[in-house]
């Protein structure tokens, strides 16, 4: 039976679904879409504020209305020196040391550089930082993230903002296997309520997704429909699903199936 | 003096990071501030002198995935 809550770094959580606030349509459907998730937890960045289009500070405005756990992430980082410096500024701005913390390895994937990751992951932590890392399935960087202080991880199921769901099922079955009292959120690559719920029957404990959402025909109706499908996904999973085999199995009982005979194979 | 202020060249005579904030109209803005790379927290701005060729950063909030 799986626990009905969502525990990161001891709180608590009914929604399993945490939820980037990038690319909506405008502010008001990003809010609406947040509503109809159920999400409490809001990925949110910094970027660099001009003195003359101050962006930043209606979009401040517009996310301590909606009053959810903010999870502040360094993307766009290359190196340790910069993550670290970015998780230290996003901790004063945002005033959380929850950090969701990306450091690039390339930039047409936009995959982990785990050497870096694991580098910058030591710092923050021993700064007093709550990481939630952007990792990859890699058994061993899970392990040196874990020794570097990780309470969760985050494995991408495919590239961010490809759409393609989750490339490696095995190594994420292999991670969840590995690592049965860490919290493993997929992050990045979720293209659809399926591959959600795909990720929550695999036992993971949330999804993490920006794109999906925000850039469906109608991002409130598609966070509505990806909250059903992780719960749904997660509920599979606590009960317990059937594992896929080779050759057919009548549901039907076969005894007492008429016009048969004993002598008569089929 | 000239230096960089996210990136861009910036002639300013602020003697310190608060006077730099408060010269660009931030200084009572929801932001967080870096110098050559390293993090300087709000409570530290106005005792971060400026020098000739400083590299600062100046952040807000921004929407993120």
């Amino acid at each position: 039976m799986a626990d009905p809550k969502l525990t990161l770094y001891g709180e608590s959580f009914a929604s399993r679904l945490l939820l980037g606030t990038a690319g909506y349509p405008s502010p008001d459907i990003l809010a609406r879409a947040a509503k109809a998730s159920g999400a409490e937890i809001l990925t949110v960045s910094l970027r660099r504020e001009s003195a003359r289009q101050r962006t930043g500070q209606g979009f401040w405005q517009l996310i301590e209305e909606l009053g959810l756990k903010l999870l502040p992430n360094t993307a766009g980082c290359h190196t340790p020196k910069e993550a670290i410096a970015t998780a230290q500024m996003a901790r004063e701005l945002f005033g959380t040391d929850w950090i969701k913390l990306e450091v690039i390895g390339n930039d047409d994937t936009l995959q982990p550089d785990l050497f870096g990751l694991v580098e910058a992951a030591k710092a923050l932590s021993n700064d007093g930082f709550k990481i939630l890392p952007y990792c990859t399935e890699d058994l061993s960087a899970a392990e040196r993230l874990i020794a570097a202080g990780c309470e969760v991880l985050m494995p991408w199921g495919s590239p961010i903002g490809s759409a393609c769901g989750l490339s490696n099922r095995p190594g994420l079955k292999a991670l969840r296997a590995y690592f049965p009292d860490i919290p493993l959120i997929v992050d990045a690559g979720i293209g659809a309520p399926s591959h959600a719920a795909e990720a929550m029957e695999l036992g993971y404990d949330g999804v993490l997704l920006n794109t999906a959402i925000a850039k469906a025909g109608d991002p409130v109706a598609m966070a509505a429909a990806f909250g059903k499908a992780i719960e749904a996904g997660h509920k599979a999973f606590a009960a317990g699903l059937m594992e896929p085999q080779n050759m057919a199995s009548p549901s039907t009982p076969v005894a007492g199936t008429p016009f048969t005979r004993a002598d008569r194979a089929s | 003096m000239q230096i960089r202020v996210n990136g861009e060249p910036h002639a300013t005579e602020a003697g310190d990071l608060a006077a730099l904030c408060a010269e660009l109209e931030l200084g009572d803005a929801k932001i967080a501030t870096a110098r050559n790379g390293d993090f300087v927290p709000a409570s530290s701005r106005a005792a971060t002198p400026l020098q000739t060729g400083d590299e600062i950063e100046i952040v807000a909030p921004r929407q993120g995935g």
